[in-house]
């Protein structure tokens, strides 16, 4: 039989939405739709967001008062530690991949689903497991080691659920492995015509960088925490300096997957903004091929540079000359794209949309991470501020201020395409300002008493830190408002919001030129792709926002 | 046609394409695996360097015998499998259900063999722990890698030998035609099980008997 023959045929019911398409339980848990697969990924980390939020509340009451006023030293351990997993593996490292991500990469390249529909939804069961064996772990009493399972506490000495955390986190590794490997082959063989690599949106860039750094680094993590378990459970001696093992290798082993997991939680953000701010400045996004390879080469010199962890693990200065050179290498390409965001706006017909003051406050929130990243790169600087609150304030800066507020802008723009609903604009603009304005005021201190001195993961401290721990402490009541508003008017929406339609927004990409809801199959007819994307106004300058020129679409639908 | 609406699933528009999907889907895969191991042999690598002279004394303590028949009897396996690959290309059915049953047993086999050198280590005492028979204690690591090397590959190789076998008990019962796209995939996935064992063989048999 020959190829030509092998058309497919579909049979596609006019304008049913893929929330239509069947309503029980029973099709929603068994899905191979990457939308829906999306929206199950969302509860979930939404979830755990929230237990990882409570868990860190409950620390940060605590350190409101010098000597320890509620919790023992061990429980207070254990929660900082279940925060770090939960947030870590549970949240952020799937949180923008696996909801947007698998919401929108087949709409943006123009696809009817990712390469291998059932191998997404058993990401989706890995990720569950993993998470019945984290949250066994916490039943059990939880663990007190820190998320980082250092060696020889994890193995000799800490007495908590070590076994169960570990599989959990291993486990739910896989579910990371199997997303990327599908979001990889996706981007590679299911481009729609004339969807070249250099016409994708940013925002798929993003996705395909960070699914990279996900298959490649994932599995060290896997192998490094299988062999904390061997250890600890059958008594194997990978670690233990009494038959020659080196307590150190596990930190190298660890941070060569820990390291480039900052870049799987930032080079999603750095996409979403991307997409957000070319939409709401009416720009294309000002060097749009040298964003491309900025991203590529954050996912690569990621890999180089996880020594700058174990500055003061007593590995070699030469060690730390490279790696700290390579520190500073990796802030390049991030700097291009800050400037280049920034670039993007300059003279924009900018439009103040929620999801571009989340954006915003991502752009400032990531500097200011991006640039104390460059103290900690700085061997002399890091000696002095390792394992203090500096360090905690500028990972939390990248992390949160960064990731989490992309994914709030991302959420926030993509809302309407994915629900076919509009939220309350008021609402969301107060939520972002608040979030801000929140986040600065829980992370800012932080920077000050770790410079001061104050080292991380103490509960109890000197009584000159108090001042800075309450103004952090009030600042995290603020954040827990910012987080909990959008739960309020997002779901309120979902009742009384708006209809959308299909382009609330003007936006250009494929995944607009679609109902809102999408159809189960996204698209009608697949579309042919014309033009590079972004196209809003043309480069010269441009008049006001009311004034403003239509944009053109990337597809051709017909 | 009613073949191909068999072959050919959600969201490919051909059914080439689709198979290109399954083989490259594999190389990303198991690009991830040789990270995953690499993790494994680096530390190898590292405490091997450390302590030479305890390896080389720990590593003479392998069964060389069943190491051997093993590599023989795996390397068969992925001979039987690249056949059963060809002839599903040719459209042959009952060669290509001969030649993936054929696979399933040498794997079998050699889960058998090897469980019978698991037992054989145990007799010796070679669990690392206390009253461990070797000294100095760093052969306690070799033996620790030895068994979760040849562990996680045991592992590997039972996986594969569960899906080899629903492929087969597939294309028996008829619900998988012979055409379809995962042979290529299923094959990759049992090379690769093999090659990690081709790098196991001289790590854990030959060095000590240099």
């Amino acid at each position: 039989m020959s190829d030509a023959a092998l058309i497919y045929v579909r049979h596609r019911d006019k304008e049913e939405s893929y929330l239509q398409h069947c309503h029980t339980l029973w099709s929603w848990i068994t899905t191979t739709d990457h939308k829906r697969i999306g929206i199950l990924y969302a509860l979930s980390i939404t979830f755990f967001f929230f237990i990882g939020g409570l868990a860190i509340g409950a620390v940060r009451l605590e350190l409101m008062f010098p000597h320890g006023e509620f919790l023992s030293d061990d429980a207070y351990n254990r929660l900082f530690t279940l925060h770090g997993i939960v947030m870590v593996w549970f949240f952020l490292v799937p949180s923008i991949p696996t909801t947007l991500g698998n919401f929108l990469l087949p709409m943006m390249i123009g696809a009817r689903d990712v390469a291998f529909p059932r191998l997404n939804l058993v990401s989706w069961y890995i990720f569950i497991v993993g998470a019945c064996f984290a949250i066994f772990s916490i039943v059990a009493g939880g663990v007190d080691t820190g998320w980082t399972f250092y060696t020889p506490l994890s193995t000799m000495f800490s007495n908590g659920a070590v076994i169960s955390a570990a599989a959990g986190v291993f486990i739910v590794g896989f579910s990371s492995i199997a997303t990327g490997v599908n979001f990889i082959t996706t981007v590679h063989l299911l481009r729609a015509p004339g969807m070249t690599w250099f016409r994708l949106p940013l925002f798929v860039w993003s996705i395909y960088a960070t699914s990279l750094v996900m298959v490649l680094a994932t599995p060290v993590l896997a192998m490094s925490l299988l062999l904390v378990i061997a250890e600890r459970w059958l008594g194997m001696p990978i670690f233990n300096p009494a038959n020659g093992g080196d307590p150190i290798l596990f930190q190298h082993l660890f941070w060569f997957y820990s390291h480039p997991a900052v870049y799987i939680m930032v080079l999603p953000a750095m996409g979403v903004v991307s997409e957000v701010f070319a939409c709401f400045a009416r720009r294309r996004v000002f060097g749009y091929s040298m964003m491309v390879y900025a991203m590529m080469a954050i996912a690569v010199i990621g890999f180089f540079v996880w020594g700058h962890h174990m500055f003061v693990s007593g590995q070699s200065q030469y060690a730390n000359f490279v790696f700290s050179f390579l520190s500073f290498m990796v802030a390049v390409p991030s700097a291009i794209k800050v400037f280049n965001w920034t670039a993007t706006l300059y003279r924009g017909q900018i439009t103040f949309e929620a999801p571009l003051i989340y954006s915003l406050g991502f752009l400032g929130l990531f500097t200011v991470g991006g640039l104390t990243g460059l103290f900690l790169a700085s061997v002399p600087i890091d000696v002095h501020v390792t394992d203090t609150y500096f360090v905690v304030a500028h990972f939390h800066y990248i992390m949160v201020g960064g990731s989490v507020s992309a994914f709030f802008a991302g959420l926030h723009f993509w809302w309407p395409k994915v629900t076919g609903r509009l939220y309350s604009e008021a609402w969301a603009r107060f939520a972002a300002i608040v979030m801000f304005l929140g986040f600065n005021t829980t992370f800012m201190p932080q920077f000050i008493m770790g410079y001061g001195g104050m080292p991380r993961r103490y509960h109890v401290y000197p009584p000159e830190f108090q001042i800075w721990h309450v103004m952090s402490s009030v600042g995290a009541v603020v954040l827990f408002v910012a987080y909990t508003l959008p739960l309020i008017y997002l779901t309120w929406s979902l009742f009384y919001g708006k209809k959308a339609g299909a382009n609330p927004w003007e936006a250009t990409g494929l995944e607009w030129q679609t109902a809102s809801p999408p159809p189960k199959d996204n698209f009608k007819t697949l579309p042919r792709v014309k033009a590079p994307p972004y196209r809003y106004h043309p480069d010269r300058e441009a008049p006001d926002a009311e004034n403003r020129e239509p944009e053109t679409m990337q597809g051709d639908m017909t | 046609m009613s073949e191909v609406s068999r072959v050919l699933h959600e969201p490919w528009p051909s059914v080439e394409r689709q198979k290109l999907a399954v083989t490259f889907g594999m190389w990303v895969f198991i690009a991830s695996e040789v990270l995953f191991f690499g993790g494994l042999f680096l530390a190898y690598t590292i405490y091997r360097h450390l302590d030479a002279e305890a390896f080389k004394a720990a590593a003479r303590e392998t069964e060389v015998v069943y190491g051997a028949t093993n590599t023989a009897v795996l390397l068969t396996s992925s001979l039987t499998m690249a056949m059963a690959v060809k002839a599903s290309q040719e459209g042959l059915r009952r060669m290509t259900l001969w030649c993936l049953t054929a696979t399933v047993a040498l794997g079998v086999a050699f889960l058998v063999i090897k469980g019978f050198e698991y037992h054989s280590d145990l007799e010796k005492g070679l669990w690392p722990g206390p009253g461990f028979p070797l000294h100095p204690a760093a052969t306690q690591l070799f033996w620790a890698f030895y068994w979760i090397a040849t562990g996680i590959h045991a592992v590997h190789l039972t996986v594969g030998i569960g899906i080899v076998s629903v492929v087969t008990l597939e294309l028996k019962r008829g619900t998988l035609p012979v055409e379809a796209t995962r042979f290529d995939g299923v094959a990759l996935y049992w090379h690769l099980v093999d090659t990690i064992w081709i790098f196991l063989l001289p790590m854990v048999y030959l060095i000590g008997r240099s």
